[in-house]
């Protein structure tokens, strides 16, 4: 094997020339790269894997070699090559020149609105990568960068596992393995397939930027470990009093002991984290002292006899939790087409348990006058689609928690629906053709627009009628 | 290039066309048959023919305990029905096939990879690979870094480093999954025409050397017709009806 630690500009391997080195650490060696016939700026990671070296290394790269390249998408650095294990071990990836996540908790606690934004951001990555059936393990903050467009991108797939692949990590290890400050309790105890662990680790994050504190401290040995499996932390309003209670709400729900007590996928955290006045605020949000000592003893209890459920795929696990949008057109009342829909909606929450329904009606600006375009009328129109809204869904009686209300201001429905369904991670569009033709012929088909562009699939409910 | 691995064929040739398509659809250029060619199904002659071509143009093919059978011998440890079958093979064989079968090898070595029906230790006792045991047994005996097998009749991957416990892997169908040759492999491709773990459709795997990725495949294919051949041959009915189980 040649040296791969003392590589200097100039030289090449495998067809990569060695711009400079920019990191060497004690599991590995960073240079910027760069080949002709790739416009894009690259780094190669070379593992230590001398003689004597930690397994970690060994099969922590191996790992990430394997993840990375079956991985696409925005949200992880794109994978360009790999080099043979025995004679040149690297990984050639997309250069992603951060800022880094670990930049903006160095300076916590943060922002309120910046907390939002970046952990939304990252949310959504990690939504993202779920969706691909990979869960990462080890997120913390400084496997988190964030590209200019304000996406997030997540780094170090050396602990990750891929549903469908062999998971080395836990051969090699048979213990505990993850970053002491961010591990989720049922990693403790040796699960290792649950996506919710990574929806834990953005609970410590969004815990970490805004007290400036890390919820369970950053144990150095097993015991500390298992405190997490019962005792809760501090709640951060008792930290921080002018945190709000919406942000609390979130950080606790992502902090739940039990995986199934959490946020059943990171899409519904990104979203609540960028509508905080959807939140629906219950004790989590409120409370300001630990539990005490009675939960204690049963939580202790409970800890001897962790969870065993089987673990399904992550793609399986958000399949049971989609995000289904409702697009209303609350002006035209068509009783029969609002029934329809109300069907529709019913059958999607009785197969789905852990569905979230977002209820969106467009107000468009255009209706509003010379004369009464002031602000107050505008609110009022507002409040009453929103009233409207709330009125179609009363039928369904659906629990609080599982639905939302938005009124979407915009001049072109469809535009302002796909938008909406693409920054909110929605998996259905359930919404009514337009049912006089004499109408579409002059407005235009929204839901043909919707059911063509849409990321997503879209359900158009019409009304059974005579052929 | 892409090499397909069938196993436990058993005379069923609507399984094995439809597995031969799959993997032609998917770029196979070279093909191995892990035994077992004939045996319960109907089609004897008709399959052994395929694979008889296909080893003229190069597959590597290898002995199976019902092929072995098929030639001679009493089959005592071999179920009823199993063996039912057997006798009336042997009525259905032409001096060309059995030729054919006579010259298979029990075991293959081919560049880095060992080919053999049960087991690489001591491949004439017929070993159900069955755990990782068995596994680690069969891989020493190979010594090889790629070690296919069949004879259990469903499909599992065993990978180990060094001389460590392998371990098993239960793949999803259809994945690929990245086999680096500084790890040592023992893929159970499962069975092409009597497929035994409660799902009818045909298995087989599809190796690409160029990504160094193993991928197990299911195919379903047309079971009645395979299983009304084997009732109108007067076979054992169970024979038939298993084809629909899967078990």
């Amino acid at each position: 094997m040649e040296n791969l630690f003392a590589l200097k500009p100039g030289e090449e391997i495998g067809g990569f020339r060695i711009l400079e080195k920019i990191h060497e650490g004690g599991m590995a060696a960073i240079y910027r790269v760069s080949r002709p016939d790739i416009d894009l700026p690259l780094i190669m990671k070379i593992p230590k894997l001398a003689f004597g070296s930690h397994p970690a290394c060994y099969v922590g790269f191996e790992v990430e070699q394997m993840i990375l390249a079956t991985l696409s998408g925005p949200h992880v650095p794109r994978f360009i090559a790999k080099g043979d294990m025995e004679t040149s071990p690297y990984i050639v990836m997309e250069y992603i020149g951060g800022p880094s996540l670990h930049d903006f908790v160095n300076r916590s606690p943060a922002a309120v609105p910046e907390i939002a934004r970046l952990v939304s951001a990252l949310a959504a990555a990690v939504h993202d990568l779920h969706r691909q059936n990979v869960v990462h393990l080890d997120i913390k903050p400084a496997n988190v960068l964030y590209r200019p467009t304000g996406e997030a991108v997540l780094i170090d797939f050396g602990l990750a596992r891929h549903a469908y692949l062999p998971d080395l990590v836990e051969e090699e290890f048979h213990m505990p393995v993850g970053t002491a400050a961010y591990i989720s309790p049922e990693q403790v105890v040796g699960r290792r397939c649950d996506p919710r662990s990574d929806i834990f680790a953005i609970g410590v994050i969004l815990y970490q930027l805004s007290t400036g504190c890390l919820p369970f401290g950053s144990p150095t040995h097993i015991r500390g470990f298992r405190k997490r499996l019962y005792r809760d932390p501090v709640p951060p309003r008792s930290i921080k009093p002018d945190l709000p209670e919406w942000l609390q709400e979130i950080i606790l729900h992502c902090l739940e002991v039990r995986a199934s007590d959490r946020y059943a996928t990171a899409a519904q955290v990104a979203c609540d984290l960028s509508h905080p006045d959807h939140v629906s605020i219950t004790s989590r949000g409120t409370r300001l002292k630990q539990a005490g000592c009675i939960d204690l003893i049963r939580r202790r209890w409970e800890a001897l006899w962790p969870e065993s459920e089987p673990c399904p795929a992550p793609s399986a696990h958000l399949a049971i939790a989609p995000h289904i949008m409702v697009a209303l057109d609350t002006t035209h009342i068509a009783e029969d087409l609002f029934q329809a829909l109300r069907d529709a909606v019913r059958r999607v929450v009785a197969t789905e348990a852990h569905c979230r329904i977002t209820c969106v009606t467009i107000l468009e600006p255009s209706i509003l006058t010379e004369e009464d375009n002031n602000h107050q009328f505008a609110n009022s129109l507002y409040t009453q689609r929103l009233v409207e809204l709330r009125h179609w869904a009363k039928p369904l009686a659906l629990p609080g928690e599982k639905v939302r209300y938005h009124v979407l201001e915009a001049t072109d429905p469809a535009a302002a629906l796909l938008e909406y369904a693409r920054a909110n991670h929605v998996d259905q569009i359930i919404m009514g053709a337009r049912g006089c033709s004499t109408l579409r012929r002059i407005l235009g088909s929204v839901s043909s627009k919707v059911a063509a562009e849409a990321p997503c699939s879209v359900t158009v409910v019409r009304v059974p009628r005579a052929p | 290039m892409k090499y397909a691995v069938f196993s436990d064929i058993h005379s069923n040739l609507e399984a094995l066309r439809a597995c031969l398509a799959h993997a032609r659809a998917r770029g196979a250029e070279e093909y191995a048959f892990l035994g077992d060619l004939v045996g319960y199904g109907a089609d004897p002659v008709a399959c052994i023919d395929i694979v008889a071509t296909l080893a003229a143009r190069g597959a590597v093919v290898v002995m199976g305990n019902h092929d072995e059978a098929a030639l001679s011998g009493l089959c005592e440890n071999m179920n009823f029905v199993a063996r039912d079958a057997i006798y009336w093979t042997r009525s259905q064989l032409g001096q060309k096939e059995r030729d054919f079968l006579q010259r298979l090898p029990m075991v293959v070595k081919k560049e880095d990879s060992s080919y053999v029906h049960a087991s690489a230790d001591k491949p004439g006792n017929w070993t159900y690979v069955e755990n990782e045991k068995l596994a680690g047994l069969c891989m020493q005996a190979a010594n090889t870094i790629f070690t296919f097998a069949g004879h259990v009749h469903s499909q599992i991957l065993y990978y180990r480093m060094n001389q460590e416990m392998p371990h098993a892997f239960q793949p999803t169908p259809g994945v690929p999954i990245p086999i680096l040759p500084h790890r040592h492999w023992l893929a159970i491709v499962g069975s092409v025409g009597q497929p035994r773990d409660g799902n009818n459709a045909a298995s087989y795997a599809l190796i690409d050397r160029d990504q160094t990725t193993l991928t197990f495949f299911r195919v379903p294919y047309d079971y009645m017709s395979a299983a009304n051949k084997i009732l109108a041959a007067g076979l054992p009915q169970r024979l038939a009806l298993r084809l629909e189980s899967g078990r």
